[in-house]
C-alpha cells in the first residue's frame, strides 16, 4: 500500500539499468517505507550495483530479465513475478532508447525495432501492468516519455514519434484508470545528461537524472496523474515551441 | 447496491477504490459475507478513522450507516439502550440528553458511529476514570464468516473486537450502558500552563473534582516554553448552577454546525507560518486562569464538530494525526517527543494532550495507563516521515504505542512492539476468520492478517 505519507512498500522498475530509473528509485527510497522492489533490464547482470545498494537500504531487491522487443508472453510473466507477493504500488516503467537520427535514415529497417523497444513493449507491459492495479484498486504507474513527444524536431523525429505514441498511450490509459483509485504519471522530461545522451549537445534547460528522479519521487508522494514535465519550466519552453509558426520553429530548432 | 467509490480516511492522506455495499438489514450483511470478493471486506461507518483503517482498495466495503436504529427503553430500566451499528454518537445524544442521559465515552467528535467506536475501542477526556468504549458495552451482535453470534465480556472474541479495526467481524449491534447527567452543561476550569510540567501537574490535580480534563499543548514551541498549553477541565454541571434562562430547561441539546470548510480546498492553509501565528494567539487569548465557566457540552467535548469538514483546510495532500501513548513514568519520552516535533518545526496547530487510565483488556485496544498526544500535522510537511519515525521508536522503546484508528504510516514491524498482543488476537481472529475474509488497506499495509486476502 502507499500510506499516507505518500510512501509505495512495493515497486517494479521496468528499464532499472537507465540513470532516470535508478536516481528515481533512489529517491523513492530515501522517502522511506520501501519494502521490497523488482528491478529490469534487457541485462539483468547491469543492474548489480543498484541492488547492492537497495538491498543495502534493507530493501528486498531481485532482478529480472526484459526485453521491450521479447514476445508478450514474456511481459506478462515479468508482471505476474511482481504480484507474485502481493500488490505493487508503484510501477516505473523507463524503458527506450535514443537513436542517431542519422542512422535511421540510413537504415529504415531500424525503425521496427526503436518503434518496439520504446513503444510496443512498454506499452504492452503498462497494459499487463494496468490490469493488475485496476483490480487492486490501488497504485501509481509512472511512464517515462520526453518533451520530444510534444514537438518533434527534424533532428531527433523517430524517437520523438515513438515517445508521442507512448505518452498518447499513457495519457490515454490515465484517464481510463481516473476512477479506478490508479494514477498514471506521464513524465516528460527536458534534455537529460545520461548515458542514453552522451555526446550530445544539451539543449536549453538541460537538466540531470537526479532532478527528474527528484520530481518523480514527489509526483509518486503527491498522488499526481498525468503529465509532468522536468524540470518544470520546460512545459513553458515546449509550450511556446509548439505554438511558433512551422518556418520560425525550424530554424529555431535547427541541429538540435 | 453495489457501487464502486474512490474512498480516504478522515485525513484524506490516501485513496484507494472498492465497491461500496449499504446493507439495510442484519441479514443483508451476513448475505454480503457469503460473496466476499477475493480482496475482502470491511465494514465502515461515517468514516473518522484518520488513515486507511476502513478503507479496502480493490474489494468490498461495507458501509454500515443504514443500520442505524436505536432503542432507548432499557434507559428505564438498567441505563442502557440498544444500538445499531450505524448509530452516530450525534444521533444517540440528541435523543439521550434531554432524557438526561450521556454517552459513557465522549471521543473528540459526535460523528462517529457505535460501530466505529468498538472498532477503535474509543477513550475520552476522563479514560483515566470512565475506561475505554468497552467498559461500557454489555453485549455485541457480530456478523461472521460463521453466522450472526451474540457475545458478551466474557468472550475473547468480544475483547479482540474492541480495538480490532473491524478486522473480526461485522458489528451489528450494541448494548450500551449510559451515564445519567442532571444538566446538559459542563463547569469548566481553565489554565494556562507554560509548560509542560505545568500542564502535566494540572492535569493530575483535582482530578476526582473534574473527571474531564484536556490540554491543547503548543508542540511549535521551545526552549523554556516547551510544552505549554490551555488545560481545561470539567465536571458536569447542576441545574442550580445554571442561569435563569439556561435553568428552564437544563437538559436542552441543540447543536449544530455553524460553519463549513468547502470540500475542494485548492491548498494547504496549514503552513508553518499559519500553525504558529494560531497557536501563539490560542495560548494568549485563553485566560491565565479561570474557573467555574459553565459550557454546553458540545462546546467543551466537540469544538470542531462546529466546523463541519474541517479536515479539508490541509489541501489536497491532506493530513495525518500522530496520536501516541506513553505510560505514566515514562512521561520523560513525552518530552523528548514533544521537543522533537518541536525542534523539527512540523507545522502542527493545536495538539492534544490527555491522561488514559487502564488498559480495557481489548487485545489491540489503544489505551494504557499514561499521557497520550495527538498531534495532526499535513501529509506533505517536509522531513515528517522521518521525524515520526522516530517518535515511533521512542515510544516503543517505553511501552507505548500508536493509535491504529489514526495511523496512516507506521511501519508493520514495530506494530507488534506497540502490541504485545497482536499474536493473541491474530489466533482469535483466524478461528472466527478460517478463510480470511476480513481485509483492509491498513490490514495489508501493516500485515495485521494473513496474506490470503491481499
Amino acid at each position: 500500500m502507499i500510506n499516507g505519507l505518500g510512501q509505495p512498500q512495493r515497486l517494479l522498475v521496468v528499464g532499472a539499468s537507465s540513470d532516470i530509473a535508478a536516481a528515481s528509485v533512489r529517491a523513492i527510497a530515501a522517502a522511506g517505507g520501501v519494502e521490497s522492489a523488482l528491478l529490469t533490464a534487457r541485462d539483468p547482470g547491469a543492474l548489480g550495483g543498484l541492488q547492492d545498494e537497495l538491498q543495502g537500504a534493507g530493501i528486498a531487491t531481485s532482478a529480472a530479465s526484459w526485453d521491450a522487443t521479447g514476445t508478450p508472453q514474456a511481459t506478462a510473466a515479468v508482471v505476474e513475478r511482481a504480484w507474485e507477493d502481493g500488490d505493487v504500488d508503484v510501477v516505473l516503467i523507463a524503458v527506450g532508447e535514443l537513436p542517431d537520427q542519422a542512422e535511421v535514415e540510413a537504415d529504415p529497417a531500424l525503425v521496427t525495432s526503436l518503434v518496439q523497444t520504446n513503444l510496443t513493449g512498454p506499452a504492452c507491459l503498462a497494459l499487463y501492468a494496468a490490469q493488475r492495479l485496476r483490480a487492486q484498486g490501488h497504485g501509481t504507474l509512472v511512464v517515462l516519455s520526453s518533451v520530444a513527444a510534444e514537438r518533434p524536431r527534424a533532428s531527433n523525429f523517430a524517437y520523438a514519434a515513438t515517445k508521442a505514441g507512448l505518452d498518447s498511450f499513457a495519457s490515454g490509459l490515465a484517464d481510463s484508470l481516473a476512477g479506478d483509485g490508479v494514477q498514471v504519471l506521464v513524465v516528460r522530461p527536458g534534455f537529460v545528461h545520461s548515458k542514453m545522451t552522451a555526446g550530445l549537445d544539451p539543449a536549453p534547460l538541460a537538466t540531470t537524472p537526479e532532478r527528474v528522479g527528484a520530481d518523480i519521487a514527489r509526483s509518486v508522494a503527491a498522488r499526481r496523474s498525468g503529465p509532468i514535465w522536468s524540470p518544470g519550466a520546460v512545459r513553458v519552453l515546449t509550450s511556446a515551441l509548439r505554438h511558433l509558426p512551422r518556418p520560425l520553429y525550424r530554424r529555431v530548432s535547427r541541429g538540435r | 447496491v453495489a457501487e464502486q467509490r474512490r474512498l480516504t480516511g478522515w485525513g484524506r492522506s490516501t485513496a484507494t477504490v472498492a465497491t461500496v455495499e449499504t446493507p439495510a438489514s442484519a441479514d443483508e450483511v451476513a448475505e454480503l459475507l457469503t460473496r466476499a470478493p477475493a480482496r475482502g471486506v470491511v465494514p465502515r461507518g461515517l468514516g473518522r478513522a484518520y488513515g486507511d483503517a476502513a478503507l479496502n482498495a480493490g474489494g468490498m466495503v461495507i458501509d454500515l450507516r443504514a443500520l442505524r436504529a436505536v432503542d432507548y427503553a432499557g434507559l428505564e430500566h438498567d441505563g442502557t439502550i440498544r444500538a445499531e451499528a450505524g448509530a452516530s454518537l450525534h444521533a444517540i445524544l440528541v435523543e439521550s440528553v434531554p432524557r438526561g442521559w450521556f454517552v459513557p465515552v465522549a471521543p473528540g467528535t459526535r460523528q462517529v458511529t457505535i460501530g466505529g467506536a468498538i472498532a477503535a475501542d474509543v477513550h475520552g477526556k476522563d479514560h483515566h476514570q470512565a475506561g475505554s468504549f468497552m467498559t461500557h458495552v454489555q453485549e455485541l451482535t457480530l456478523a461472521t464468516p460463521a453466522g450472526i453470534q451474540v457475545i458478551g465480556p466474557e468472550s475473547s472474541l468480544f475483547a479482540a473486537t474492541f480495538g480490532g479495526m473491524g478486522l473480526t467481524g461485522v458489528v451489528l449491534e450494541a448494548v450500551l450502558r449510559m451515564l445519567p447527567i442532571l444538566s446538559s452543561r459542563v463547569v469548566v476550569d481553565t489554565d494556562r500552563a507554560g509548560d509542560l510540567d505545568g500542564a502535566l501537574a494540572l492535569m493530575v490535580e483535582g482530578a476526582s473534582e473534574h473527571p474531564y480534563a484536556v490540554a491543547w499543548i503548543d508542540c511549535m514551541a521551545r526552549g523554556g516554553s516547551l510544552g505549554r498549553a490551555v488545560v481545561t477541565r470539567g465536571r458536569w454541571a447542576v441545574p442550580a448552577e445554571l442561569d435563569t434562562t439556561a435553568a428552564r430547561d437544563p437538559l436542552a441539546f441543540g447543536p449544530r454546525a455553524r460553519l463549513a470548510v468547502p470540500p475542494l480546498m485548492p491548498a494547504n492553509f496549514v503552513s508553518r507560518p499559519a500553525a504558529l501565528a494560531f497557536n501563539e494567539l490560542w495560548f494568549r487569548k485563553a485566560p491565565r486562569e479561570r474557573r467555574g465557566q459553565i459550557q454546553s457540552l458540545s462546546a467543551f467535548f466537540h469544538p470542531l464538530d462546529a466546523l463541519h469538514g474541517w479536515n479539508a483546510v490541509y489541501g489536497p495532500r491532506g493530513f495525518l494525526q500522530y496520536q501516541m501513548v506513553v505510560p505514566l513514568e515514562a512521561d520523560e519520552v513525552l518530552r523528548q517527543v514533544i521537543a522533537l516535533l518541536a525542534a523539527r518545526r512540523l507545522p502542527s496547530a493545536l495538539s492534544v494532550l490527555k491522561r488514559l487510565g487502564a488498559a480495557s483488556g481489548g487485545h489491540l485496544s489503544f489505551p494504557v495507563a499514561g499521557w497520550t498526544l495527538a498531534v495532526d500535522v499535513s501529509a506533505g510537511a517536509r522531513g515528517l516521515g522521518a521525524t515520526l519515525s522516530a517518535c515511533d521508536e521512542l515510544v516503543a522503546g517505553c511501552g507505548g504505542r500508536v493509535y491504529l484508528v489514526k495511523d496512516a504510516r507506521l511501519r508493520s514491524e514495530i506494530v507488534h512492539t506497540m502490541y504485545p498482543r497482536l499474536e493473541e488476537w491474530r489466533e482469535i481472529r483466524g478461528a472466527c476468520d478460517p478463510d480470511g475474509i476480513f481485509a483492509s488497506d491498513q490490514a495489508r499495509r501493516l500485515r495485521l492478517v494473513p496474506a490470503s486476502a491481499t
